[in-house]
């Protein structure tokens, strides 16, 4: 019975190759950025998944409450959304100002039209 | 007074100049500011590295908590090298960063580009002097994002692809090192470098820990641009504004070649990383590939800033080589090229920036006759060619000397064949710009004729700053003691043996 108990694990790799995937797989960079937003998120469950604590509450010093959470990864990871919100937006400023320089978004027609210049 | 708290103002200086800049306004104001910041940083990593040398290792706690619970700054010779050279590059690239960002980018963007350039200098200070590997994350993005933008910010449209290229696979090494650090704590419970490097040796048979080394690995090699994990790199370099490529690959690689030793070093340790992991042999197959399809696609390029990318490729993989053989001969020619590198790399990138500022562009069949036009910048392109190669009274020779002394000391004469095979490939590549700026013609179309500002020399502002880093990479090929010296004391600590054993 090890997969129902680490299935937070599973659900990580599974996002990580989706989110892999896509950015692989994909000539829209729209979707590129998806994909890599996926993945990041992948990395967002490993962490807080690390710092779960069976029967654990939420990390609140209170009376009554001895069993809680590790808040470190938890803390941690904040700081890595907040590196990854600015990683989409600037990606997605990127994609704006692409778009506008060469009128499409996708990779393959964008690399023909620097081939023919 | 103010000397123990050299490690934080390293990196809170440019940090706290940034947002200053974008409340100047003004490109003029914002230059002069990040001037006097850069050389107020180069000032105080001086300062540390003396103090390094001369006391040891410095431990500093930010904000007065004890380490492991808060975050430490650790500064010991090897880093105090980095910071040396990340902010003397910046100290030397500024005051050349004037004239070409004038004329590079858009007069009401040149203040927000002063702003990126400080936040990517603070990034690469950070990663380089924190000793906490979370913290080494989060100044990874810092420096990676404020890049993305810089490298956008050149002329050429393709610059934005190359800037989202890099911001993809830049991602990607950024988040496999957060997936490693993310293990390593799993299983030690301590982000602390010093504390894992404590506890991780006692639990090396440990699925994650193997799993976590071979994450940071791949994610530090991403960024440091090893072979085959390079493609962001060559147009990331040859479309990004002049003062950009110079600081860059002067800079970027070179910390994430310090993040490489620290991380498979310091903190994994010896015995676990080449040993039980068998990096190296890994490492310096990757390494030896990287000097000879480096060259070889330098040789073909026509845009001479891209074939100055392919040839920074090549030589990572001799930085990588020396890594890779662990031993204090090495590793110091490792870091001893790292520096010379720097030097002589940021010294080619500003004498090609002197010659777009001048001819408006850097391909090869544009650039004939330039020996006759601007001979000064010329011979700055071709000293630092000449130490590319490796010829003697230049700094690349040290550095491949003690390379090929290491190979042959650890009984692979093989690889040291290879060293001075590949060089003879930089020959030819530098070889090509030398032919065409010194044995063709001037071209007499009438465009070029009828604009006379385009005959002369760059500004001094410029051509100097150029210099000194052709210079600096003459003086360090005469006198090694000083970049030796330092990179021998890095290597042995990093081995763990004292300076004084093995007696040099």
């Amino acid at each position: 019975m090890e997969i129902p108990g680490l299935f937070n694990y599973w659900i990580v790799v599974v996002l990580m190759m989706i989110g892999f995937y896509t950015v692989i797989s994909r000539g829209n960079l729209v979707k590129k950025i998806i994909g890599l937003n996926i993945f990041q998120v992948s990395v967002f469950v490993l962490y807080i998944s690390m710092g779960a604590v069976a029967g654990g509450t939420a990390p609140i010093l209170a009376p009554g409450i001895e069993h809680y959470a590790n808040p470190l990864p938890h803390v941690l990871i904040l700081t890595a959304i907040v590196v990854g919100v600015a990683t989409t937006a600037l990606g997605l400023a990127l994609v704006v100002r692409i778009h506008e320089a060469y009128g499409t978004i996708e990779e393959d027609e964008i690399q023909a039209e620097d081939e023919r210049t | 007074m103010i000397a123990p708290h050299l490690p934080i103002l390293q990196v809170v200086i440019p940090l706290l100049a940034a947002p200053i800049c974008v409340l100047l306004h003004s490109g003029r104001l914002a230059w002069l500011l990040t001037v006097a910041v850069s050389w107020v940083s180069f000032a105080v990593s001086v300062l540390l590295l003396g103090q390094v040398m001369d006391g040891g290792p410095l431990s500093y706690e930010l904000g007065g908590w004890a380490p492991p619970w808060g975050i430490e700054y650790r500064i010991d010779a090897l880093n105090a090298l980095v910071l040396f050279i990340v902010s003397g590059i910046s100290a030397i690239v500024l005051p050349f960063a004037r004239a070409s960002v004038e004329r590079e980018i858009e007069s009401e963007r040149v203040y927000l580009f002063y702003t990126a350039y400080l936040l990517c200098l603070t990034g690469l200070l950070g990663i380089t002097a924190t000793g906490d590997a979370f913290n080494v994350f989060v100044f990874l993005e810092i420096s990676s994002l404020s890049s993305y933008a810089l490298i956008s910010l050149g002329r050429d449209r393709r610059a934005l692809m190359a800037a989202y290229q890099y911001l993809i696979l830049g991602t990607i090494g950024a988040t496999f090192i957060l997936i490693g650090i993310g293990l390593a704590y799993m299983v030690t419970g301590t982000l602390n470098m010093a504390d894992l490097a404590e506890r991780l040796p006692a639990v090396s048979g440990n699925r994650t820990v193997q799993v976590s080394l071979a994450f940071l690995t791949v994610g530090i090699c991403l960024k440091l641009a090893l072979f085959p994990l390079h493609l962001w790199l060559p147009n990331a370099y040859a479309y990004a504004p002049s003062v950009v490529s110079a600081f860059l690959a002067a800079t970027a690689t070179k910390v994430s070649a310090y993040l490489l030793l620290r991380f498979l070093f310091t903190i994994f340790g010896v015995e676990f990383s080449f040993e039980a992991m068998q990096l190296g042999v890994i490492l310096s197959t990757l390494a030896v590939l990287a000097m000879f399809v480096g060259s070889l696609v330098a040789i073909f390029q026509e845009d001479v800033k891209r074939m100055l990318a392919y040839s920074s490729i090549a030589q990572i993989g001799y930085i990588v080589l020396g890594i890779s053989l662990v031993s204090v001969d090495g590793l110091t020619a490792g870091i001893v090229h790292l520096f010379n590198h720097a030097i002589i790399k940021g010294g080619m990138f500003l004498a090609l920036g002197c010659i777009f500022f001048r001819i408006g562009s850097v391909q090869l069949h544009d650039m004939r006759g330039l020996g006759r036009r601007m001979p000064y910048t010329m011979a700055a392109f071709v000293v630092g060619g000449l130490g590319l190669i490796g010829v003697p009274l230049t700094a690349g020779f040290i550095s491949k000397w003690y390379l090929v002394v290491a190979a042959l000391e650890a009984g692979v004469w093989p690889l040291a064949v290879l060293v001075l095979a590949s060089s003879l490939l930089a020959v030819i590549y530098v070889w090509r710009v030398v032919e065409v700026a010194y044995f063709q013609p001037v071209p007499d179309d009438k465009a070029a004729a009828k604009d006379k500002a385009t005959l002369g020399e760059a500004p001094l502002s410029m051509l100097l700053p150029a210099w000194v880093l052709i210079g600096a990479s003459i003086y360090f090929g005469l006198d090694t003691s000083f970049s030796v010296g330092v990179a021998r004391a890095a290597a042995s600590s990093l081995l763990g043996l004292d300076l004084a054993e093995i007696g040099s």
